[in-house]
């Protein structure tokens, strides 16, 4: 068993170091977890395909309405992240100079989340808000 | 002021939310661990042609009915890429709760519970969807009405 922390003025381990590495992490389990419990909600709707063809379509419909088009938006925005985000995860890992370039492979994923972001945005929402 | 040296994670002192009791000798961790890069990596180019096909191209999600679904799953091709999908998906994805959990609940008993209730809801989810997209019947017959649509046989 390790020791544990009972009173000291030097700060115990920790996993938090601030900064580029710190945020991308907790932004990358924020949006794992949000994905996750989207994909749970997402298997159902999907298995109601398997009920009828009415059933089904009542519940896409209420994936039409404008509100739920501005979440599919955020749903699309935490993959994107999540998905470029993971690559830059793996970079680190298996890549020799990943650790060294982590920084300025972070803002390469915010870069190329925000181009996504905005020509998928025009598409989804002329989609949504067109009729 | 000096910056205080702050160790690593369960080297030195241990803060008490930290500290668990070791009972693995196996490599189950090194192996989770290569899993989420491996499934990620193949989960980008599923996910981002799943996404692409249903709400980019055509009429996005104006054109999903379950006239869409039945055209999908009338091929092999997107029955196999729709299972793939859903089998790594929910693997990678519990897997990070999974780790989630063990970092922030403290104690044995919650960790436990929280990871039986994990573990039930990924298998009824995997079970139910693989169940649907190999019994999937476009053209479903129910009390005896059958569903009319331009793929379907006219009675």
């Amino acid at each position: 068993m390790p020791k544990t922390l009972t009173k000291s003025l030097t700060p115990a381990g920790t996993l938090y170091r601030g900064r580029e590495g710190q945020w991308s992490w907790v932004a990358h389990r924020i949006t794992g977890v949000v994905i996750f419990f989207f994909l749970l909600v997402h298997v159902l709707d999907t298995s109601l395909v398997r009920v009828s063809p009415e059933a089904y379509d009542a519940v896409i419909a209420s994936y039409k309405n404008p509100i739920m088009g501005l979440g599919e938006l955020g749903l699309v925005a935490a993959i994107v992240f999540h998905a470029f985000n993971g690559i830059r995860l793996i970079l680190v890992d298996f890549w020799k100079k990943g650790p060294k370039y982590h920084r300025q492979m972070l803002w390469g994923v915010v870069g190329l989340w925000a181009v996504v972001m905005i020509a998928f945005s025009i598409r989804h929402l002329s989609h949504v808000f067109g009729g | 002021m000096a910056t205080p040296i702050i160790e690593t994670p369960r080297s030195g002192r241990v803060a008490p939310g930290y500290s668990r009791s070791s009972t693995s000798r196996s490599n189950f961790e090194m192996i989770a661990w290569l899993f989420m890069r491996i499934s990620g990596a193949i989960l980008v180019v599923l996910i981002f042609v799943h996404l692409y096909v249903n709400l980019v191209a055509g009429d996005g999600i104006s054109g999903i009915d379950f006239g869409f679904v039945a055209g999908k799953w009338a091929s092999p091709f997107w029955q196999i890429w729709d299972l793939t999908m859903l089998w790594l998906a929910m693997l990678h994805g519990t897997n990070g709760i999974r780790v989630i959990i063990n970092d922030y609940a403290d104690k044995n008993s919650t960790r436990m519970w929280l990871k039986g209730v994990l573990y039930t809801a990924t298998v009824v989810i995997v079970v139910l969807g693989t169940l649907v997209i190999f019994t999937f019947d476009p053209c479903p017959v129910i009390n005896g009405v059958a569903h009319v649509a331009d793929y379907c046989p006219t009675p």
